[in-house]
């Protein structure tokens, strides 16, 4: 069966992933992801009614540590990289009035 | 012969020896780099100024005995995924472009370690999302078998740098043949080790449960010899696999009596060509003089592997690729207004098409309503191609198939259908999926002069067995230098 991916569905996973589409990208966003989704959907053909899903290949568990600073202070050269910086943080557009 | 046509493993020896220095090697390098860069792009950054520096340095340390490695003194070429403390690293994105790491991927810190002399950062598929190096946005990497054709991705900077002999070897990460499909296209070796065994601390990840980080280079003892010396069990990363069976070139031997290998006729079907089929065909026949016992077999699932791949990829990607939002690193969008329109604008502009749709689609198949339908259903179809290769590996030693369905494709063909383009990935991704190692290796050259990859695939932590058959295959014949090497 075809999906056919609604200006809804594509506004609604724009806001999700946080990107802005131009028209003409939205359109090609909803034939491409249609397609993937019809081929995906192939994977119904297969019977996984018991399987557990397996999220790991090896059964490793959660690794804990004590909470111990080891590394270094590399704030400058880390504030190095930043868009925009004033009094060793990161300025962001103003978040609240 | 050029010094830039020796194999690592080679060169180390003579720098050894005293018949090579580390400067003369390095200046090799950087020279074969400025002669063919201009055709085969396949570098993003050359930090010609450092390498140089760090050449005098490794000299040092080696005539004073404190390096006595396999590798000591040898210039490496590192994919630009792989963070470099002090050396820009874009994963070959926008949003990336002025990144410049404060710290050193552990896989790269252990072959410094080693004494690797590191020349630069070789282009990529943007965010590895691709199989081509097409999606780079520092201009495509061009084939040097045939400038005209791609060199695979994404790790296609890598593998054209080695084949055009532009470095001695290098690295490369794989989430679903991104080490395994450009050696193929582009006439190398290389390895994608079982999950966990090297260090994913420092790439910048794609999909967590299926990259690794593996070598590249002209020969198997080259990866057997790189492949020891970047695998290590490390605290920095939680996924990473505590071994003591990572002396891999002690697998460098010439016998392959009695091994088993299984090649599944699933790999053989529709959309192989006649060419590649042949050839890998033949290498088998070759291992098979050599004592190993073939056997075909059905291995079944094989068109389940891209589907389920797509959506665990993209899954992962949409939530690690969450952090590339204009604060703190990277690329910020000019004029925005408030903080949510500055990160929508910033990854609008930041990302290039792929990896948008790989976002989204991610994005999608998690979303409420859709997380079990898609998501965990590709989970579950993971666990079955888990099992099918479990039971395979009870027969066999080894698995032999193509590394690729063609050739490497023309430039421009591949990204005009994605989907088309994924399918290109159907002998390698299942691989990633079941956390298995596999390597290809160069077996024959088609009609066209393009090289023909054959993949080895082995059970997990089994290495040794797939490194050991592919020895024995590479110890009757010669390396194939391509043509562009000798102008």
């Amino acid at each position: 069966m075809a999906n056919i991916i609604s200006d809804e569905t594509i506004e609604y996973v724009g806001i999700l992933a946080k990107l802005e589409l131009s028209e003409e990208e939205k359109i090609r966003a909803k034939k491409d992801m249609g397609d993937m989704l019809d081929y995906i959907d192939k994977l119904n053909e297969l019977d996984t009614a018991g399987v557990e899903p397996m999220s790991h290949v090896f059964p490793v568990n959660n690794v804990f540590r004590e909470d111990i600073v080891v590394n270094g202070d590399d704030s400058e050269q880390m504030l190095k990289n930043a868009p925009e910086v004033k009094d060793k943080s990161y300025v962001v557009p103003r978040t609240v009035d | 012969m050029s010094l830039t046509s020796l194999t690592a493993v080679e060169l180390a020896k003579k720098i050894k020896a005293k018949e090579v220095t580390v400067p003369e090697a390095t200046k090799a390098a950087l020279d074969a780099i400025e002669k063919r860069e201009e055709k085969i792009n396949s570098f993003v950054t050359v930090d010609r100024e450092g390498a140089l520096k760090r050449a005098e340095e490794v000299q040092k340390l080696i005539n004073d005995k404190t390096l006595t490695g396999a590798l000591a003194g040898v210039p490496v070429a590192i994919k630009d995924n792989m963070c470099t403390n002090g050396m820009l690293t874009t994963c070959s994105s926008k949003i990336l472009n002025n990144f410049v790491p404060t710290y050193t991927a552990q896989a790269v810190e252990n072959l410094e370690a080693a004494g690797a002399v590191i020349l630069g950062k070789t282009n990529m598929d943007e965010f590895a999302m691709g199989s081509t190096t097409e999606t780079s946005a520092f201009g495509v990497t061009r084939n040097p078998w045939n400038t005209e054709h791609v060199p695979g991705g994404s790790s296609g900077g890598s593998c054209a740098a080695v084949a055009a002999e532009e470095c001695y070897y290098a690295l490369g990460s794989d989430t679903g043949g991104s080490i395994r499909q450009p050696s193929a296209f582009c006439g190398v070796t290389g390895i994608k080790p079982t999950y966990g065994t090297v260090s994913r601390y420092g790439l910048i990840a794609y999909g967590s449960s299926l990259d690794q980080i593996g070598p590249v280079a002209k020969d198997v003892t080259d990866c057997a010899a790189i492949l020891e010396v970047i695998s290590s069990y490390d605290k920095k990363d939680s996924t990473s696999l505590k071994r003591d069976d990572t002396d891999f070139t002690s697998a460098l031997v010439d016998d392959v009596k009695g091994m088993r290998i299984g090649i599944p006729r699933d790999y053989f079907g529709d959309g192989l060509d006649g060419e590649v089929k042949e050839a890998v065909f033949a290498a088998a026949k070759v291992l098979e003089e050599k004592g190993a016992v073939l056997e075909e077999f059905d291995l079944s699932l094989v068109e389940y592997a891209i589907p389920a791949y797509y959506v665990i990829a993209s899954a992962e990607a949409s939530s690690n690729l969450a952090r590339f939002d204009g604060v703190k690193y990277g690329y910020r969008t000019g004029a925005c207004e408030g903080l949510h329109d500055m990160y929508k604008k910033t990854r609008s502009e930041g990302f290039g098409a792929e990896v948008k749709r790989r976002i989204m689609l991610g994005s999608f198949v998690l979303s409420s309503g859709y997380y079990d339908a898609y998501y965990l259903k590709a989970l579950r179809t993971k666990a079955l191609i888990k099992q099918a290769f479990g039971k395979a590996f009870e027969k066999y030693d080894v698995i032999l198939g193509p590394a690729a369905p063609t050739t490497a494709p023309r430039l421009g063909e591949s990204l005009l259908d994605p989907i088309k383009m994924y399918l290109g990935d159907i002998y390698t991704i299942s691989v990633n999926l079941a956390g298995l190692p596999g390597i290809s290796l160069p077996c024959g050259i088609d009609g066209k002069g393009l090289p023909i990859g054959m993949q080895l695939i082995g059970d997990c932590f089994k290495e040794k067995n797939i490194i050991r058959a592919a020895y024995a295959f590479e110890c009757t014949r010669e390396y194939r230098h391509c043509s562009m090497t000798e102008e």
